[in-house]
């Protein structure tokens, strides 16, 4: 379908520290015991889209996410992992992959998008328009666990009231105004020009930017060319698209083809003419009605371009893992609510054991749990909407509830851990008592100890 | 020779499709002639190369050649472009075969068309002195062309079993016919082979006189061939396999032609949708998952109707997997379904252009033929198109037109030239049947509005806006009501143009088209299709226009390009129409306190009819203005009827 697929697999993320480390960048952070990029790669590959530049921010992340790339895909998907310094933006990162890009239209994924919403959904969107750009919008997630009976995520969930706000014309098709949350302090400016073209335009704060974009490559690649200080598709490119979109500085194809093409005059008043026809009975977008001027008439019409949306229903599942809450949250999610997404085969209880764990003497795994293979727990253990990774060793006496506990850790007895996320390699010693923490890879939790709230990890040096 | 097509053609419409495949003989002959197709071997076997259309059976040469050519001799000249053409037309005169002469010369083969004036002579004298037409035009052929060039014209109508790719195999499957065709000759010395005989000679001599160079050698060898017995027939045979074997092969293509087109003509039953089992099976088949709507209107269960809501977001989300159709069709599908497009013209325009993309694209598989795989790609894409949304008629006549050129597209041709000419085929439909035919229609139809007229028109018609639009500019003094009705509103889009330009204009809904219909002095409609009874099929609310202007004594006049015309009758608009989402009908935007219709799907007393179209019968129109002149409804039938097969689709 002339769609060139570019995932946005990101690096080593701050925002997810302790989460992330040398060992483990962003894309490989596993969510139910699988990496999180799998769930885009196979979203893409469901949709039969098996040709995919994958774009990882550092060399030694690159290395590590196209290894496991190659193991896990090797035929059934083929991917190019391109690697682009630190630091560098989504926009640059697409920069520096611009010689790569050849197809007339680029969908843009974030690597940490777990969705179901095909993307072929906003691809069609992107097309029936003409678009230059289309995003995908889904409604903001409610952050936190939702659940009565569990205090995780009380006091972090506490986000300032930041909302993106988007506005939308009446037929919730174009985009009219994108602002991020963080960059909104008390009013919200509206571009006149577009308002007044539109007539109408309806303002949401429960939409959030899902980082799925359709480009028409052309202009992005104008856009990146021309705007050098851009660093975020979704602060800078987005913006600006939408900002300008009624006065459009950009030389679309069509336009270009149509200047250059015409030499005879008949042939080029027949084009005319037809253009006109089809145009006449397609149903305008506001765009064409403005560009025509307010008679209809204008005698040189304006310049548009059309930045569209689609907006996955509510019944989608469609979360970002960008912070450590959405972490546990998609965790939960993905054995819990949304676990179509998860490619497993549940039990009737409603939870994956691996065959080859191992269950001590009356120890329980609640619904909505997953247990890895190799893991050995002992006896009268309780394991409830958490998620326990591989070769995991867990004493006698363990509570383990709302969390995620990664692969290779070591759980001593009557330890007692709620809404926190365990990475790989951790030992925790005996009766250590953990409330939504994060505990970092390798880290060594002594005997007895108890933490609340807080982050533990080796220091930076090591 | 129009005195022989003429029987032929005044026949009912059945006759015609059923006894088809002796489009080119005389009606006497057809009657005495053997029935089947089959047949018309025995004397293809009998007569040598140059002469083989000769036999009374047999079919003439390509249609196009031979049934423009005798017309053009009765005409004082032949207009080689088509804008002169429309200049010298006296307006309001029915002239046709000036407007169709140069479209058929150019839809004619490419290798062909350099030669076409010289034909066009020789024919012109064939035609007066013979009243057998068609086989004429082939012995001249013969003589003018190389047999190479007719080699590759043979191959691409083969039927399916023979698919030689060089001559030699041509020959040997030439031969077993040959052999099997001569038997039963020898029963048959009937009156027709008396005939054909006869009309051999006579051609010989004409050939002679035409052209005298070799021909006359063998159109001499034809008679005796023809007069001798069997046992000299079959040495005929064995003479033609050495002088040229490639002749045989393209008689045979051109009388298996008509027959093949008459398996085409003959309409497709509709798909009935209240047959359960048969909408199970097209529902298994379809890209597009459809559920059906429940509630639909007794009356009009025969009609596709599905629930709208979803069908959109289906066929969005399969954007990627569906492989086989091209992205282009794609886009154009989506906004069929979306109803981004809607008009008669922009949906053809929309398709061919899409279709356009597609060819482009396109590389033929290996061990496949051009012809067969690119016709089965385009028919997967109109029946993608259809799931979106049902064809326009319009839409259907370019569809034949399409596949009817790549079907006659010769074999040798390599695969970019093939494509080449199939977008220049398809430009040129665009080009001529739609941009200059609006032109035409536009240039006639502006001498109807006088100064100080009140034109009446309904919903949006792209031939009605550019006839307004040309009155405008030439200076005429007139008035415009807009007439439109709910739920697509297309005449504010029309309305805001016209005024855009200074038009002045009047726009009320349909609900006031009686009160509104005393000032008005001309009424001009848009139509989606004309049918041949003369039944202007056009959108739902046409017929009450044309109805009360009939009322008021005001002409009618309906302005729709030739391309549209359909030589189907209908003759209410129940049996086919097309049933539009009956959300639009029940839900008014904007309006949610006379919503009051929200939940009506559960409601099993209520159903909901949004009818797309309707027929307004002839006796409403006063005049069709159509490319080939002003027409009343009832001469429909005959520009369907002379042009259909001869130019707008070949």
């Amino acid at each position: 379908m002339d769609f060139q697929v570019v995932v946005l697999a990101g690096g080593f993320s701050k925002d997810l520290v302790p989460l992330v480390s040398k060992e483990v960048p962003k894309a490989l952070l596993p969510v139910a015991n699988r990496p999180v990029l799998s769930y885009v790669l196979e979203l893409l590959e469901q949709n039969n889209l098996k040709d995919l530049i994958v774009v990882v921010e550092g060399e030694s992340a690159a290395l590590l996410v196209g290894g496991w790339i190659s193991s896990t895909y090797v035929d059934r998907l083929h991917v190019e992992v391109a690697s682009v310094p630190e630091d560098i933006g989504t926009a640059g990162a697409l920069q520096a992959i611009d010689h790569h890009l050849t197809a007339s239209d680029i969908l843009v994924v974030s690597g940490d998008l777990v969705c179901d919403v095909t993307p072929g959904a906003v691809a069609a969107a992107h097309r029936r328009h003409d678009a230059v750009v289309t995003a995908m919008l889904c409604s903001t997630p409610v952050s936190g666990p939702t659940e009565s009976g569990s205090s995780g995520g009380k006091d972090k969930a506490k986000k300032p009231g930041r909302h993106n706000i988007i506005g939308l014309d009446p037929t919730k098709q174009f985009l009219l105004h994108v602002a991020a949350g963080v960059e909104v302090e008390k009013d919200v400016r509206v571009q006149k020009s577009i308002l007044r073209g539109v007539g109408q335009m309806e303002i949401r704060a429960d939409l959030m930017d899902a980082h799925m974009y359709a480009f028409k490559r052309s202009v992005l690649q104008e856009v990146l060319n021309r705007k050098e200080t851009f660093q975020s598709l979704r602060r800078d490119v987005l913006p600006y698209l939408v900002r300008s979109q009624l006065r459009s500085e950009l030389a679309l194809n069509g336009v270009q083809a149509e200047e250059n093409g015409n030499d005879k005059d008949a042939s080029r008043n027949a084009k005319i003419l037809l253009s006109q026809l089809v145009a006449n009975a397609s149903t305008p977008s506001f765009h064409e009605l403005y560009a025509l001027g307010p008679n209809g008439f204008a005698p040189s019409p304006g310049k548009t371009h059309k930045c569209c949306v689609y907006i996955a229903s509510k019944s989608n599942y469609c979360v970002r893992l960008n912070s450590i809450q959405a972490f546990s949250d998609i965790n939960r999610d993905v054995v819990g609510d949304a676990s179509h997404l998860s490619g497993y085969s549940f039990s009737a209880q409603n939870n994956i054991i691996d065959p080859s764990a191992v269950l001590g003497s009356k120890t329980t795994v609640g619904p909505q749990c997953m247990l890895g293979e190799g893991s050995q727990m002992g006896d009268k253990c309780s394991v409830k909407k958490s998620v326990i990774g591989r070769h995991c060793r867990i004493g006698s006496n363990v509570k383990i509830v709302n969390s995620v506990v990664m692969n290779h850790v070591t759980i001593g007895d009557g330890c007692s851990i709620q809404g926190a996320v365990i990475c790989s390699n951790v030992q925790l010693q005996e009766r250590v008592v953990l409330k939504d923490c994060q505990v970092g890879a390798g880290f060594v939790v002594t005997a007895g100890s108890e933490h609340k709230g807080e982050s533990l990890a080796k220091k930076e040096k090591q | 020779m129009d005195a022989r097509r003429v029987p032929r053609t005044v026949s009912d419409p059945k006759v015609r499709q059923v006894g088809f495949f002796t489009p080119g003989a005389p009606p006497d002959r057809s009657h005495s002639g053997p029935p089947h197709p089959a047949s018309s071997s025995p004397p293809v076997a009998d007569i040598s190369p140059s002469g083989n259309s000769l036999s009374p059976v047999m079919i003439p040469p390509p249609r196009h050649l031979s049934a423009e050519l005798p017309r053009g001799s009765h005409l004082p000249h032949a207009p080689l472009s088509p804008m002169r053409a429309r200049d010298s037309i006296p307006v309001g005169s029915y002239n046709p075969s000036e407007f169709a002469s140069p479209t058929a010369s150019e839809f004619t083969e490419d290798a062909l068309s350099p030669n076409w004036p010289v034909r066009r002579s020789n024919s012109g004298k064939f035609a007066s002195s013979l009243p057998a037409g068609g086989f004429d035009m082939s012995s001249v052929k013969q003589n003018n062309f190389p047999a190479s060039s007719l080699t590759t014209v043979s191959i691409v109508k083969m039927p399916p079993g023979i698919t030689e790719k060089d001559g030699g195999a041509g020959v040997e499957v030439q031969k077993e016919r040959n052999k099997v065709g001569s038997k039963p000759l020898k029963e048959k010395t009937t009156k027709a082979q008396r005939r054909a005989l006869q009309e051999a000679q006579r051609a010989a001599k004409a050939a002679a006189k035409a052209d005298g160079s070799e021909t006359p050698a063998a159109s001499s060898g034809v008679i005796t061939s023809a007069n001798a017995n069997q046992l000299k027939a079959s040495k005929a045979s064995l003479q033609r396999k050495d002088s040229s074997p490639v002749a045989a092969p393209e008689k045979r293509s051109s009388d298996r032609a008509p027959d093949k087109d008459r398996k085409k003509d003959v309409p497709h039953p509709r798909m009935q949708f209240d047959d359960e089992t048969r909408v199970e099976k097209a529902k298994k088949r379809s890209v597009v998952k459809q559920t059906e709507a429940k509630n639909r209107v007794e009356l009009f269960r025969h009609l596709p109707q599905y629930e709208h809501g979803t069908r959109l977001a289906d066929l969005e989300s399969k954007l990627f997997q569906l492989d086989p159709v091209h992205p282009a069709v794609y886009k154009v599908g989506l906004r069929y379904l979306a109803g981004d497009i809607s008009g008669g013209n922009a949906r053809c325009i929309a398709m061919l252009q899409a279709f356009q993309e597609s060819i482009k694209d396109y590389s033929t598989p290996p061990e496949r033929a051009l012809i067969r795989d690119l016709t089965t790609k385009i028919n997967s894409y109109v029946s993608f198109m259809i799931e979106c949304r049902p064809l326009s008629i319009s839409m259907g006549n370019a569809i034949r037109f399409l596949k009817t050129r790549i079907a006659k597209l010769p074999l040798s041709l390599s695969e970019s030239e093939a494509k080449a000419i199939l977008l220049s085929d398809i430009d040129r439909f665009i080009n001529e049947k739609i941009i200059l035919a609006d032109k035409v229609i536009v240039k006639h139809a502006v001498t109807k509005i006088t100064d100080g007229d009140v034109l009446l028109t309904y919903g949006s018609s792209s031939a009605v806006e550019l006839l307004l639009l040309h009155a405008h500019e030439l200076g005429k003094k007139f008035r415009v009501v807009v007439v439109d009705s709910r739920p697509k509103l297309e005449g504010k889009l029309l309305l805001r143009r016209l005024v855009g330009k200074g038009i002045s204009c009047t726009y009320t809904h349909i609900n006031a088209v009686s009160y509104i219909m005393h000032e008005v002095t001309r009424v001009f409609l848009g139509a989606s299709s004309v049918l041949s009874n003369g039944t202007v099929y056009s959108r739902v609310g046409t017929a009450s226009v044309a109805m009360v202007a009939h009322q008021f004594r005001i002409p009618v006049l309906v302005c729709c390009e030739a391309y549209k015309f359909y030589e189907r009758v209908q003759l209410d608009s129940i049996c086919s129409n097309e049933l539009g989402d009956p959300d639009a009908i029940a839900k008014i935007p904007g309006r949610n306190e006379i919503n009051c219709l929200d939940d009506w799907p559960n409601s099993e007393n209520l159903q909901l009819l949004n009818l797309i179209y309707d027929a307004t019968p002839s006796d409403y129109v006063s005049m069709i203005i159509t490319d080939y002149g002003m027409i009343p409804p009832t001469s429909v039938p005959v520009i369907v009827r002379e042009y259909r097969r001869e130019h707008l689709w070949t």
